[in-house]
């Protein structure tokens, strides 16, 4: 077994047992602490694809900014443990199916796979944050600054809704 | 046993490295809070730490063993996960930063291993850097959750809500000296000021004035120093986030402070003075004598001080520490190979040192904001100046480009 496929397993398992944490806390905070816990091993895993710039840009926003917006917000309220409650009737009959169903899906896609799959590159056009950004500002442009308009939207909209109640 | 060693070099080496960074930042640390309570014992007419050793010298050695020793009382109803687990996090990523920061120019082979002056020689090691920042108010914002205390969870709500604003600016304002060197390479960026071979002229600091000021102090408030102290400010909160915590767990919210503090002016010296390149233009071959000049008659300064000292313990210390100081100096006169090695870490440390009496200075000097003047300083200050920082560097740049 290679160093690299150890540490791959072990950052998988992290972020498995972080999600799979994250439902099962009964705590508002041990919950977001869970998602930080996945989402950092999350960015492990892109700098074990070799693709740094999406590993540090992973951890600043995910792992940083967005997940420290939710513990203020838990902070603020200051929410006490949620109560345990029987699980409503659609997620007992709709949910569990569903669950299974995609569950299977998944593994007949990967038992039916034949051959290797391509071995990622490290590396590559894409892991450098010079190529990135050339990408996003020439060909992608009108998409980057179309969601960079969609987020602004989101953010007006925040705030007039934040505005009415008072 | 020395194919052992070349074999397993790759491990063996940056855990050694590790080990001696660890053990002078903690050394750092301790004599840090020294220099603070003297240099603001002296802004305020005081002596300062005085009767530990000569000089309160060995007032850190005194500080550590009385908090090793305390009691570690855990206060009932805490959040046992967050409240145990913050003061490590905290601990944990001041010192994982200065992972990557590099000390001096030399690559070196050892065991067959080639290494740089530093932990790490990250492509990234920027946004690496602001990575860890990022992470960072998890420590602050579990401590003042976890302890089940108003005045712990007040200063948890301040410190997340400040890092949070002042962490924008922070980014953004280094964004100048970015484009300047095109590079996310720490060492990039100081060899890239290193060009031109006329010393302090071709840094960054001159280019981006505007660009370094709004990062000292966002970086101020990201470390949350005074006057950005908000999250302790101990005539509102007590002790803030930690005033639940004793012992280790508070030390270790003490160092952490104090290594970020470190981390922060390694990373001012990169970004906008030259690292550890010499302010003097490299035809000066005189100014290579510097670290001697001033060793040595600090050496003898501290030996002349210390044989007049008031008891027989700073008599003997003191010129003790004094003759080894000029020995230092003089060796490296007789030895110019040695010299030339310690160019590059001399000028790093000293602007390093530069940046930490300046934070020293201005805790003895300003007041502390007031938490809605910090906040709208932030928004509607800081960000709109260092955004217009990225606009106006880019248009110039574009503008020589063009020509």
């Amino acid at each position: 077994m290679t160093p690299s496929i150890l540490i791959f397993f072990v950052l998988a398992a992290l972020a498995v047992i972080g999600a799979v944490s994250l439902i099962l806390q009964r705590h508002p905070i041990h919950s977001a602490l869970s998602l930080i816990v996945v989402m950092v091993a999350l960015a492990g895993l892109y700098l074990l694809l070799g693709a740094e710039f999406v590993t540090a840009v992973q951890i600043i926003v995910y792992g940083g900014a967005i997940m420290v917006l939710f513990i203020f917000v838990i902070m603020l309220l200051n929410d006490g443990e949620e109560e345990r409650t029987n699980f409503s009737k659609l997620a007992t009959f709709g949910g569990i199916p569903l669950a299974v169903a995609i569950a299977g899906l998944i593994a007949a896609a990967i038992a039916h796979s034949t051959g290797d799959l391509p071995a990622a590159t490290a590396n590559g056009s894409l892991t450098s944050s010079k190529t990135l950004s050339m990408l996003i500002f020439t060909d992608f442009v009108y998409p980057f600054e179309l969601t960079s308009f969609l987020i602004l939207i989101a953010i007006l909209g925040a705030i007039v809704l934040a505005q009415r109640e008072n | 046993m020395n194919e052992f060693l070349s074999q397993y070099a790759y491990l063996i080496v940056p855990i050694i490295k590790i080990a001696i960074l660890v053990l002078v930042v903690l050394t750092v640390d301790a004599y840090l809070t020294w220099l603070e309570r003297k240099v603001i014992a002296h802004i305020q007419a005081r002596w300062g730490p005085h009767r530990v050793g000569p000089h309160g010298l060995l007032q850190p050695l005194a500080d550590g063993l009385k908090f090793i020793f305390k009691e570690d009382p855990m206060p009932a109803n805490v959040d046992k996960v967050a409240y145990v687990l913050a003061p490590f996090i905290t601990f944990l990523l001041a010192f994982t930063s200065l992972a990557v920061i590099p000390f001096g120019p030399q690559t070196f082979t050892i065991w067959g291993y080639q290494t740089t002056v530093g932990i790490a020689d990250v492509n990234i090691s920027l946004l690496v850097l602001f990575a860890i920042t990022a992470l960072g108010v998890y420590g602050i914002a579990l401590a003042g959750w976890g302890s089940n205390s108003k005045y712990s969870l007040l200063g948890g709500l301040r410190s997340s809500a400040q890092m949070i604003s002042y962490e924008l600016s922070l980014t953004l304002s280094v964004v100048g000296v970015l484009l300047i060197a095109s590079d996310f390479s720490l060492r990039k960026i100081v060899e890239q000021q290193g060009t031109s071979g006329n010393g302090l002229l071709s840094w960054n600091i001159f280019p981006q004035i505007i660009g370094f000021t709004c990062f000292f102090i966002s970086a101020i408030a990201e470390t949350n120093r005074v006057p950005f102290d908000l999250p302790e400010a101990e005539s509102e909160l007590v002790a803030g986030f930690h005033t639940e915590y004793a012992s280790m767990k508070f030390a270790m919210f003490f160092i952490a402070e104090y290594t970020s503090m470190i981390a922060v002016s390694c990373l001012a010296t990169i970004l906008f003075f030259g690292g550890w390149l010499s302010p003097f233009p490299a035809s000066w071959t005189f100014t290579f004598y510097l670290p001697s000049v001033i060793l040595i008659p600090f050496g003898l300064w501290v030996i002349f001080d210390g044989i007049r000292y008031e008891n027989i313990f700073g008599r003997i210390l003191l010129p003790g520490i004094g003759t080894i100081l000029t020995l230092l100096g003089a060796a490296l006169l007789l030895f110019p190979q040695v010299n030339g090695i310690v160019q590059g870490p001399f000028w790093f440390f000293a602007k390093v040192f530069i940046f930490l009496f300046v934070y020293i200075w201005m805790r003895g000097t300003l007041p502390r904001f007031r938490y809605d003047q910090l906040m709208s300083f932030g928004w509607k200050f800081l960000l709109p100046v260092s955004i217009a920082n990225v606009i106006l560097t880019s248009a110039v740049i574009l503008w020589r480009t063009r020509q």
